[in-house]
């Protein structure tokens, strides 16, 4: 008999839908349905089932091919490089529990590696802009039961987080908001017209890269104080309106994305949007929040941060301290600059979201990449690790994109012999104090 | 003074860390002890001598300690890092945090100098005879106090975000600026004698920036107030000043609000 | 397991009426027994104090808002992260530090349990999450509980069962050990960007006051009776002039009887009380109005407070009273932090220097330490300092000292920049009380253990009781502020649980922490469960079936199971 497996997390976005059911066969083995899920979280599940998963650690030859090595191997070599490099970059972590992440970070701190997470190539920027000026935030949930002023500024959820409109902050009814879509009034703010626009009761165009000008335009506008007559093609009058249309509001919230976090200023984009938000207090009630991509990405910044005090870019390399600095300890920097002798990655792929200046001198040391598929990275790396997908075929903790704590579960069994991330970590521990012994 | 001069001997593999070239460290020292200060790549533990030859002998104290570093230092860190008086005098360019969270004394790098240099810097004279990278006498991630005192000299170009969160000093830069310059600032005063992209003064409380060249794009927030003559390091000119960030908070002195100033040259 | 023989020390131990008398202390098993055999260890605390490992009763130092203030502040980490040990974790921060660094702190300081002070429900998991990775320390948490909607709406109907039963539920959900109240109503009105700066400021859009809420939670902790009573945070902290609220609060209290079986006898502890004890109408005119509520207080026994001692530093406030953290942003203009979190409270996070040469903050300072030296009773006054807020808790042995010693208050009271205008606004120049080892060890170990229900087996060194056990080299002959300092912030010896983790300060051994939480069986309540699964289902943004914190969060724990049906 086939079995329904109820309140399933969806691993792949920040958005976290944890109302997933997935239909499983009698043995555990094969999902068979997935309910619930936008086509993206669908796709995560329904692909364990494609042929061709690789089920052995893999160890690149001289002549550039791979050949099948054993668990053993695959952890020696990589407790070897560990042990050897001096200075270690350990990226990734995104789409893996925190409890395999705590194992990693204790690695870290024996071997002098620098714990890196995909914030540091997306939502990075947004962690240093609240590092400067704070955050004014609230759960997902308060959006759906209070918000009647919603801003998507520089994001996309139609694309990127398909379920974040009806399950939070468009379409649901909540207790104080029992109009729903009617209560509130929409605004979207990007250089494009996107999907996401296209459900905007309002759309302001802004030309690329005068984000911040616009921000520091509605702040001066906020306060009563002139303005040019147009700033980033939006002209004045338009935004001394949708600035009152605010302060008129019960409860407003921004959400915001790549088109803030990525474009010219990058953290002062967030920075300013916050300090515009923390304005809005003074006239009604206002929330931001970070529309974080890999699901767990933030639960990563949770568990360095409780552990070392900062979210990303933790340098361990001087085995007695941890130190960050973002421009130094950050992934791309420290390749580009050629400040590491090794690459460690685990759930996560910068061979796709890299540069590739950065990528090329990933290219030339010695690498390992831990992740379920064959992916841009696996493919560069000397040893590639494959392990069962976190959230679909092991569990463990994760953190939506407003830091709430959500249990993903195991669905179906991983492929025969497949060990999880957190053993295959744990393994790796364990053969570096080996090695740390004997020397 | 007594003079202790450094030459690289052997370029790191990695980078080096070596906080340790500051007169503070080396005062009271002979050649031989200083070589034995510590430096650092990644997780191994190295001496100071193990990369660059020492001569000399510093003096008993910071403030009659002169330090000449020869060679490439382009991969060095943390040159200069907390000094409190003496002179460092480096005839290359530099890496990360030279200058960072300096007290007093004189600094000159005869070369670049590359990000988070000056940072937090309370005091003293840092002379850059090239460009400068970005985050020049700005405050270290998270906190509100950048650079308070001192005095910050660039002979060439510097990147961006200088001067973030500064609220003290002078920072005089006598080429181009990119983009943000005295963001989050209250107080202290910016020079740059050429031209800046954009985003001068965001969300700035209080402090000046005096530019004389040109300016790509102006900040919405900042109002002309009117014209003025000022005499600024050394030249007397007319500016177009400015007050803003008018969307920021500022304090108020007399029941007048007082706001960051942003001069331009006429 | 191994065995120990304390030999010669000076005992301390206010749960046994023990004062300073010489007396061996024997472990065996993790427990402290009677007398020890031959083949014991022994351990000599010639001149030593011999105390029960202490009990913090109310700090932040787990969950959601504590790593907020952690990674929001990379600068309370810059040149503040060290390894110390060779077997220990890197340790980081000074106003919010790591969970290694927590755990390592509190063991170097002589405490072997800590109670987390606010934890939002919906965050549990996180809390357990930070709990799990903190060594050493046994640690609890409280769920807010004080702006919850489920409450809010049984409390104004007056349905105490039914709000027992969702309490029952609660705890169960989020492995919690009582019922936290902060800014009762203030904090949903906050979601508004409102407040209840009173208590019968009704709540917006809820038709209940905060009076209400705390009465109705004070009948159903008692209805439970579980181990420790309500602990509130009142309405109106930091404001000038709240003592007034702080007095209508307390006398809530009033005619409400303890009903459990730990031996409790208060029905409300009021937490860090500095923060309420303030006269005047504006910062001016700020003074202290710490003997008006101590006078109260020291009569009204089903009360217990602790202090929130001011410390002098540089720290990062941080309190689930969101309105508050918004007013001081207001003042200081640092960088603020806020999250609302549905249905249940909201937190709030702003740094915060309390510099001595600030006037207000040489009066706060003064204050907290007042109510412990007006404190008649030390089994009802508790030392904190409400880390982070009033300052971190790193800084007990300075608190302690201040304490113990005129000269070393004198001292810090000259160095103030305006001495004359604290010392004419408080009382604390006047004061020539030195509290005792004895009293001590009252407001860190025995008190702070009777009032969380624990007294059974923690806070005393009585045969049968729990092997946790500080020695520290001082004793009531140590009047060095210097010496007294030093003393307390390095424990000569530490047993967690009959074991040795810190040895002359040095961490020897990770400790096997536990987590406590309080398991309450209730009547089958079909109400409570209907009223549950419709709130997930319509305004919460979890499912109700991933709201549970499993028992695997919480690896070692240590329940407290309760019957309530009878």
């Amino acid at each position: 008999m086939p079995k329904v497996v109820t309140d399933v997390t969806c691993p792949f976005c920040g958005t976290l839908c944890d109302d997933l059911e997935i239909t499983v066969s009698d043995d555990n083995k094969k999902i068979l349905s997935v309910k619930n899920a936008c086509a993206i979280g669908a796709e995560k599940f329904n692909h364990t089932k494609e042929p061709g998963r690789v089920t052995h650690p893999r160890m690149r030859q001289p002549d550039g091919t791979f050949k099948e090595i054993s668990y053993d191997e695959a952890i020696d070599f990589t407790a070897r490089m560990l042990v050897k490099s001096r200075k270690t970059l350990m990226y990734g972590w995104a789409s893996t529990s925190c409890q395999a992440m705590s194992i990693g970070h204790e690695i870290a701190e024996k071997v002098g590696g620098i714990v890196d997470n995909c914030a540091t190539v997306c939502h990075g920027s947004s962690l240093i802009a609240i590092q400067d000026v704070g955050i004014p935030s609230c759960t997902l949930g308060e959006i759906k039961n209070r918000a009647d002023r919603v801003i998507f500024w520089g994001c996309n959820p139609a694309h990127a987080h398909p379920r974040h409109m009806s399950r939070y902050s468009i379409f649901p009814r909540g207790f104080f908001t029992v109009k729903g879509h009617k209560g509130r009034k929409i605004y979207c703010v990007d250089c494009r017209h996107t999907d996401t626009a296209r459900v905007a009761d309002t759309f302001i165009q802004v030309q690329q890269g005068y984000d911040y000008e616009l921000l520091n335009a509605f702040r001066t506008a906020a306060r009563g104080g002139p303005l040019p007559d147009e700033i980033g093609g939006v002209p004045k009058e338009k935004v001394y309106e949708v600035v009152e249309e605010l302060k008129t509001g019960r409860f407003g919230v921004i959400f915001f994305g790549m088109g803030l976090t990525h474009t010219l200023g990058r953290n002062h984009n967030i920075d300013i949007a916050i300090s515009f938000t923390r304005d809005m207090n003074e006239f009604t009630k206002f929330n931001i929040i970070a529309m974080r991509g890999h699901w767990n990405v933030t639960g990563s910044g949770q568990v360095l941060s409780w552990q070392y005090g900062f979210p990303y870019a933790v340098d361990l390399s001087r085995l007695d301290k941890a130190r960050y600095q973002t421009g130094e300890t950050t992934s791309v920097d420290l390749l580009t600059r050629n400040e590491v002798e090794a690459c460690f990655y685990i759930a996560t792929d910068p061979g796709a979201h890299f540069p590739i200046a950065a990528m090329i001198s990933s290219s030339k040391k010695p690498t390992v990449t831990i992740d379920p598929h064959i992916n841009c990275t696996t493919e560069i790396s000397d040893v590639h690790i494959p392990v069962a997908m976190v959230g679909v075929e092991t569990g463990g903790c994760a953190y939506r994109m407003d830091n709430v704590p959500i249990e993903t579960r195991k669905v179906v069994d991983p492929p025969e012999g497949l060990l999880t991330d957190e053993e295959v970590l744990t393994r790796i521990l364990n053969r570096v104090n080996q090695l740390m012994e004997e020397a | 003074m007594n003079t202790v001069t450094l030459t690289v001997k052997q370029q790191p593999e990695i980078i080096l860390e070596a906080d340790c070239i500051t007169p503070d460290s080396f005062a009271g020292k002979t050649a031989a002890e200083i070589e034995k200060l510590p430096v650092y790549q990644g997780k191994q533990n190295c001496t100071l001598g193990d990369y660059f030859k020492v001569a000399g002998k510093a003096g008993s104290t910071p403030a009659e300690t002169q330090i000449i570093v020869n060679g490439d230092c382009s991969r060095v860190k943390y040159i200069g890092m907390k000094m409190s008086a003496g002179e460092v005098v480096v005839n290359s360019s530099t890496d990360m945090y030279t200058g960072g969270w300096m007290k007093g004394g004189k600094l000159v790098v005869n070369g670049n100098v590359h990000s988070f240099c000056g940072l937090g810097m309370e005091g003293g004279e840092f002379i850059i005879n090239g460009n400068a990278g970005n985050f020049l006498g700005a405050s270290y991630r998270g906190d509100w106090r950048g650079m308070q005192g001192g005095l910050i000299r660039v002979k060439g170009n510097v990147g961006s975000d200088i001067g973030t969160f500064m609220n003290g000093g002078e920072m005089i830069i006598e080429g181009n600026a990119d983009i943000h310059i005295a963001t989050h600032a209250e107080g202290g005063r910016i020079v740059i004698k050429g031209n800046v992209n954009r985003r001068i003064g965001g969300q700035m409380v209080k402090g000046e920036v005096i530019v004389f060249g040109t300016v790509n794009v102006m900040m919405p927030g900042f109002h002309y107030n009117q014209d003025v003559e000022l005499t600024v390091d050394g030249v007397t000119a007319m500016f177009q000043e400015y007050n803003g960030d008018l969307g920021e908070r500022h304090p108020k002195r007399k029941g007048e609000p007082v706001y960051g100033k942003l001069y331009l040259k006429k | 397991m191994s065995e120990f023989l304390i030999k010669n020390g000076y005992v301390y131990d206010p749960s046994q009426g023990i004062n300073g008398e010489r007396h061996d202390i024997a472990v065996k098993d993790g427990k402290i027994v009677e007398s020890a055999s031959s083949g014991a260890t022994v351990i000599d605390a010639k001149d030593k104090a011999v105390m029960a490992g202490a009990l913090e009763i109310h700090a932040h130092i787990a969950g959601p808002k504590v790593n907020v203030g952690r990674w929001y502040r990379p600068e309370d980490k810059l040149f503040h992260s060290y390894k110390r040990g060779e077997s220990t974790r890197i340790e980081g921060g000074f106003s919010i530090p790591t969970v290694f660094k927590t755990g390592y702190e509190y063991a170097r300081m002589g405490y072997t349990f800590a109670m987390e002070a606010a934890m939002p429900p919906l965050y549990a998991r996180h809390v357990h999450e930070e709990i799990h990775d903190t060594p050493i320390i046994d640690e609890a948490a409280l769920p807010v509980i004080g702006n919850n909607w489920f409450m809010m709406e049984y409390i104004k109907n007056n349905e105490i069962e039914n709000n027992a039963a969702y309490v029952a539920w609660l705890l169960r959900q989020t492995k919690g050990y009582g019922i936290k109240i902060v800014n009762p109503g203030g904090t949903e009105a906050w979601a508004w960007g409102l407040n209840c700066l009173t208590i019968h400021d009704p709540v917006p859009y809820f038709d209940i006051t905060p009076a209400e809420i705390i009465t109705g939670l004070i009948q159903t902790n008692e209805f439970l009776g579980l181990p420790h009573s309500v602990h509130i945070h009142q309405n109106s902290l930091g404001l000038p002039g709240n003592y007034t609220v702080t007095l209508d609060t307390l006398k809530l209290a009033e005619g409400h009887t303890a009903k459990n079986r730990f031996g409790r006898k208060q029905v409300m502890h009021s937490t860090h009380l500095q923060f309420h004890s303030y006269g005047g109408d504006n910062w001016g005119n700020f003074e202290s109005k710490a003997r008006e509520v101590m006078d109260y207080v020291n009569r009204q026994e089903n009360i217990t407070i602790d202090t929130g001692n001011v410390t002098l530093d540089e720290t990062t406030t941080m309190t689930a009273d969101g309105p508050f953290e918004h007013h001081l942003h207001g003042l200081n203009h640092l960088k603020w932090a806020n999250v609302d979190v549905e249905l249940e409270t909201a937190a709030g996070v702003v740094p915060y220097i309390y510099s001595p040469n600030i006037k207000v903050c040489g009066i706060q300072w003064a204050i907290g330490l007042e109510l412990a030296l007006f404190s008649k009773d030390p089994m009802r006054t508790f030392i904190t300092t409400d880390h982070p807020n009033a300052g971190p808790f790193t800084r007990y042995p300075r608190i302690v000292t201040w304490l113990m010693s005129k000269k070393a208050r004198d001292d810090q009271i000259k160095a103030f920049k305006y001495s004359d205008k604290v010392v004419d606004a408080t009382e604390v120049a006047s004061i020539d009380r030195e509290l005792t080892l004895y009293e001590i060890a009252a407001m860190t170990r025995a008190g702070p253990a009777a009032a969380l229900g624990l007294s059974q087996n923690y806070g005393g060194l009585a045969p049968g009781m729990n092997a946790d056990i500080a020695i520290y080299n001082f004793n009531d002959e140590t009047t060095d502020p210097a010496a007294i300092e030093k003393a307390y912030g390095n424990v000569a010896f530490l047993f967690k649980d009959g074991k040795i983790c810190v040895r002359d300060g040095v961490i020897v051994d990770p400790g096997m922490k536990h987590t406590f939480w309080v398991d309450v069986k209730v009547k089958e309540n079909k109400q409570v469960m209907h009223d549950v699964r419709e709130k997930f289902l319509k305004y919460y943004s979890v499912n109700e079936g991933n709201y549970l914190v499993p028992e695997s969060y919480a690896p070692h724990q240590h329940v407290i199971a309760l019957d309530a049906t009878q």
